[in-house]
């Protein structure tokens, strides 16, 4: 007897957010319904396999004006992950000056992502 | 008893006690506390009122001798003391509406009142055009008006930052954050103050504490009265919202109160209230607005005028509280057991008004009921100049005062042109006289916070400013002292705190 | 450069832009490339304006063809305009606008470096917008602290590194509640809800899943928070569900216990300068009345952004920046915009704002329109002229573009109605 689950997504890649609904026997994609496009149908898949999602967070930019440096997981981590990542960025600190696109940490927590400043920081 | 100097000590920083302390101030042989509370002064009834300088026609003296006396008085000696202390005012004049044959039969009663109180230049005016000239926004439906020409307005909060300032450059010193627990009499006689901050040895106690002044009576066994809140809300309207009105407009009163005022504040904001809403006795700190009285405000005030601005440009609502006595008139009373212990309460409308007149009358009492002997200082301070505003200087103004101090040219709040100089001005001032520096003390000395945005651009930038200046953490910065910090530390306090998620 | 070659001080410029964030910047680096001789006023101590707290993606999709955050997508447009070496002042505060004449403003600076009155032909009024904040949304009750809007909180975080409490209600669920929820979850705060009024989110579904489904936060649709409780400090609000007419039930309400109140009710374009000089507002948008070049009803006076209007994406604010500045051009090339007959922009069925609201028929146009309530498969119809476009989901989050070719509206039409319908 083969397991059939049906799972509904809503798609986030763009604004129309296809409700698409893929179809799982025995731990395989059999079958992608309602994408209207290929980036939708990838997500689709992904995210019933294995979600994820880009961190974003500040952290504290010792001696910078501003006092922070925004930064972003330079690709999607796996969602029961995010937490992990946040807990180790409490501990994180750089010193001014920063760079738009200075790689903070890079392979962050082995994920094969790195944490990247996403705003400059100048010294104060 | 012979003493050289008699410690006076002053129980609230609102407009009655400020006044008083300023006046007391000029005496060199009292030695002036003035205790308060809060975390900064006037921070009770005093910065939630109509801020009306009634003429004093509407006040009975025959039920209420002093509060008539009292605000005749106050209203002419305001005229100087806005002058010599540099506080917002102005004179416009007020307008009673009537919109019946038997509201104006009323209205006119009030002439009576304003003959036998010796209130000059009120007249009756019985012509819709004629009170359509001196008011052009007024309802087409008004039959007529009692006109006051010498009623007037006032920055309350401001005149009891002003009071203070000039009070404390006089010798007066000021305790925040200081509660009464209890008053310690001996034979009859004041002994001092017990606090939460400690002792406090006094020979006269002067009882101004507002909502609070019959708790305080009670301390000493003096229970002759009760004080019980009456609520008042309001709506403020953005400073482009119009029309405005030229004068104070109100209806006719009735025994419960004056009525819902319409207004064009010092300030320039159209403003409309108070309710008049009874409230139990332990509801003294119950200062929200509801819909219900907010509704009523808005009923009565349309009545008054052809039209409000719409809803949409209201940049705030609020709620105050007034001190109504269970004996109608002022309580202003030195007492002969225990000796040293006056009662200035039941400071409902015209306690404002009143409030330089109420601070002579105590001098009085000092002086002729309890026989001290006071010495006038010879180097007495009379005048005390505000915070220089951006907003308020020509242009030429402006470029002398950045050549002088470049921080004069930094505007922090946008809305009402507040320098960061006039911040660091209202930081220094307010830690001269002794209060701990908040947002709200800020906000009142400089109106920054006050405008269309109602603080939420300029919060951020003004407590930088403020936190770098007196080398503090921004969480230090709280918005009306401990209790109400703005914010609870560094982005990672939770995560340093609690180490995981919570979903 | 900062001050410095203080030229500007002794002759008429070309423009000047009010606003340093990115419809400012977008219009000074557009005039520049016009050979316009231009300056930019900046109340901030930086440029940037709002997209420095912006941390999120969703930034430069059309601009950059990359999907950038808002502090990346704002630090290149920071780059080309200081490439270009364009004259600017910080921590400036305008003061007045003085008309002088058809092509000459005086425009009244302070600034801690000293007062200017700048003399120019034209002005790029790009102020951006304010956020609406708790007594104009209605809610009544205590004024504690921890009451902030979105915005507010967002710089705090973002930008200060500081956190402004432990329990959280957002009011409204526009996409900046939805970041703002996100931003605070993520930094442990316990978002307890988030109320809506309408009985649709505000904002995009990509944002309700991402910020609020991924969180477990719960959204309130239908209700409204009537009350706010605490004396020193927030409490707790009360809120109740509303009924069609978007009034709260009687006997509905409901206690939840917070220490902070988040205003997201949305922004208000920021007109007080605009509004003083007696420049024309529209009711619909709260910003000033344009024609397609952008220029208000006092000559030579364009507004870009959300200065003008509420935009959602930031591609579009650049392109408002630019075409401001192309009405500068053409405004100075011609002595006044050469267009003498306009033709109102209306309002039709479904639609809730529209901009520009003049237009000529002579200039490819753009119009930046929103609906009033969400609808699928939808087409734009302007009366007169036929189904100009065609939105598979029209959404009041997110403003609809349409293209208007340069004569394509019939010579007689006296005004254009713009609808968004069902086939």
């Amino acid at each position: 007897m083969s397991s059939v689950r049906r799972i509904k997504v809503t798609c986030i890649i763009c604004p129309i957010g296809c409700e698409i609904t893929v179809t799982i026997k025995d731990g395989e994609v059999i079958s992608v319904e309602g994408a209207k496009c290929l980036r939708g149908r990838k997500y689709a898949i992904t995210e019933v396999r294995e979600p994820k999602r880009v961190v974003i967070s500040v952290i504290k930019c010792v001696g910078g004006d501003p006092p922070t440096v925004s930064v972003k997981t330079s690709g999607p981590v796996p969602k029961d992950r995010i937490w992990d990542v946040m807990r180790l960025l409490a501990r994180t600190e750089v010193k001014a000056p920063v760079e738009v696109g200075d790689v903070i940490i890079k392979d962050v927590l082995g994920l094969g992502v790195d944490i990247v400043a996403t705003r400059s920081c100048r010294k104060s | 008893m012979l003493v050289s100097k008699y410690v006076v000590v002053i129980i609230g920083a609102g407009i009655v006690g400020a006044s008083i302390a300023r006046v007391l101030s000029m005496y060199e042989n009292l030695s002036v506390y003035v205790i308060e509370r809060e975390a900064d002064v006037g921070w009770g009834v005093s910065k939630a009122n109509t801020a009306i300088l009634h003429p004093g026609h509407e006040e009975d003296p025959s039920k209420h001798p002093l509060r008539a006396r009292l605000c005749v008085e106050g209203n002419r000696l305001w005229r100087s003391w806005v002058k010599e202390l540099d506080i917002p005012s102005k004179f416009p004049g007020e307008l009673m509406l009537f919109f019946s044959e038997d509201e104006g039969r009323r209205a006119r009663d009030y002439l009576r009142l304003a003959k036998l109180n010796g209130v000059p230049e009120v007249r009756i005016i019985d012509s819709p055009e004629e009170v359509k000239l001196l008011e052009p926004n007024v309802s087409k439906d008004v039959l007529g008006c009692v006109w006051a020409a010498t009623a007037g307005q006032i920055n309350p909060i401001q005149a009891v930052i002003a009071l203070i300032e000039n009070s404390v450059d006089n010798g007066v010193k000021l305790l925040t954050e200081t509660a009464v627990r209890d008053i310690k009499v001996e034979d009859g006689v004041i002994k001092g103050v017990v606090t939460n901050r400690g002792f406090l040895r006094a020979n006269i106690v002067i009882n101004a504490a507002g909502l609070h002044a019959d708790e305080v009576s009670r301390l000493v066994g003096i229970n002759e009265f009760t004080i019980r809140p009456r609520r008042g809300v309001y709506y403020v309207f953005d400073p482009n919202a119009e029309p405005k009105v030229r004068r104070i407009l109100h209806p006719v009163p009735t025994p419960i109160s004056k009525g819902v005022y319409v207004v064009t504040t010092t300030e320039g904001n159209l403003m409309i209230g108070p309710s008049a809403k009874d409230l139990p006795m332990d509801h003294k700190e119950r200062t929200e607005t509801t819909y219900e009285e907010l509704n009523y405000v808005w009923r009565e005030a349309s009545r008054l005028v052809s039209k409000l601005p719409p809803k949409s440009l209201i940049i705030r609502t609020f709620a105050g509280l007034r001190p109504e006595p269970s004996t109608g008139d002022f309580i202003i009373k030195a007492y002969s057991n225990p000796w040293g212990f006056i009662n200035v309460a039941g400071m409902r409308s015209p306690g404002l008004t009143a409030a330089p007149a109420i601070a002579y009358y105590v001098r009085d009492l000092l002086r002729d009921e309890l026989g001290l002997r006071l010495r006038r200082k010879s180097t007495w301070i009379r005048f005390r100049v505000g915070i220089k505003r951006v907003r308020d200087m020509s242009w030429s103004e402006v470029r002398d005062a950045v050549t002088k101090n470049t921080l004069y040219g930094w505007i922090v709040c946008r809305d009402e042109v507040v320098s960061a100089a006039e911040v660091i001005e209202a930081v220094r001032r307010i830690l001269r006289i002794g209060a701990r520096v908040t947002l709200d003390g800020i906000k009142f000395r400089t109106w920054s916070m006050m405008g269309r945005c109602q603080g939420n651009f300029c919060r951020l930038r003004i407590i930088k400013l403020v936190s770098d200046y007196l080398g503090i953490e921004p969480t230090e910065v709280s918005k009306s002292g401990l209790g109400s910090e703005y914010v609870i530390g560094d982005i990672k306090k939770l995560w340093r705190e609690r180490g995981g998620g919570t979903y | 450069m900062e001050g410095e070659g203080r030229g500007y001080l002794l002759r008429v410029l070309d423009t000047v832009v009010i606003g340093g964030g990115p419809a400012g910047l977008a219009a000074a680096i557009k005039s520049c490339e016009y050979g316009l001789s231009t300056l930019l006023i900046e109340v901030n101590d930086r440029l940037g304006g709002i997209p420095l707290q912006c941390i999120h993606p969703g930034f430069g999709i059309h601009y950059f063809k990359e999907d950038l955050t808002g502090t990346e997508f704002i630090e290149r447009l920071i780059r080309r305009f200081m490439d270009l070496g364009i004259n600017y002042l910080l921590r400036a505060y305008v003061r007045d606008i003085v008309i002088k004449s058809h092509d000459l403003k005086v425009v009244k600076v302070i600034s801690p470096k000293g007062t200017y009155e700048l003399l120019t032909r034209t002005v790029i009024y790009a102020a951006g917008a304010r956020e609406r904040h708790i007594h104009e949304i209605g809610v009544v009750g205590d004024r504690p602290a921890g009451i902030y809007t979105a915005g507010e909180v967002q710089a705090m975080m973002d930008i200060y590194g500081l956190l402004p409490g432990r329990e959280a209600v957002i009011i409204g669920s526009g996409d900046v509640g939805l970041i703002v929820a996100r931003r605070l979850a993520l930094e442990g705060v316990k978002v307890v809800a988030v109320i809506e009024l309408m009985p649709w989110p505000g904002g995009l579904t990509r944002n309700v899943i991402q910020c609020l489904r991924d969180f477990n936060i719960p959204l309130l649709l239908s209700h409204v928070v009537t009350k706010v409780h605490g004396r020193k400090r927030v409490e707790g609000v009360t809120v109740a569900r509303v009924g069609n007419d978007l009034r709260p039930i009687e006997g509905s309400e409901e206690f939840i216990r917070c220490d902070t109140v988040i205003i997201a009710a949305g922004l208000v374009p920021n007109t007080d300068l605009l509004e003083r000089i007696g420049v024309l507002i529209d009711p619909r948008t709260r910003g000033p009345v344009v024609n397609e070049l952008l220029e208000t009803t006092i000559p030579g006076i364009f507004v870009a952004g959300n200065a003008l209007v509420i935009n959602d994406l930031v591609d579009n604010v650049v392109e408002q920046g630019e075409l401001a500045a192309l009405g500068a051009r053409v405004f100075i090339e011609n002595d006044g915009i050469p267009t003498t007959e306009w033709v109102r922009v209306k309002c039709g069925s479904n639609v809730r704002l529209v901009v520009p609201q003049l237009v000529s028929g002579e200039r490819d146009v753009k119009l930046y329109l929103r609906v009033l309530k969400p609808l699928t498969n939808a087409r734009v119809r302007i009366g007169g002229v036929g189904v100009v476009s065609y939105v598979p989901k029209a959404m009041p989050a997110e403003m609809t573009v349409i293209n208007l070719r340069r004569g394509s509206l019939p010579k007689e039409l006296k005004e254009l109605v713009v609808e968004v319908v069902s086939e």
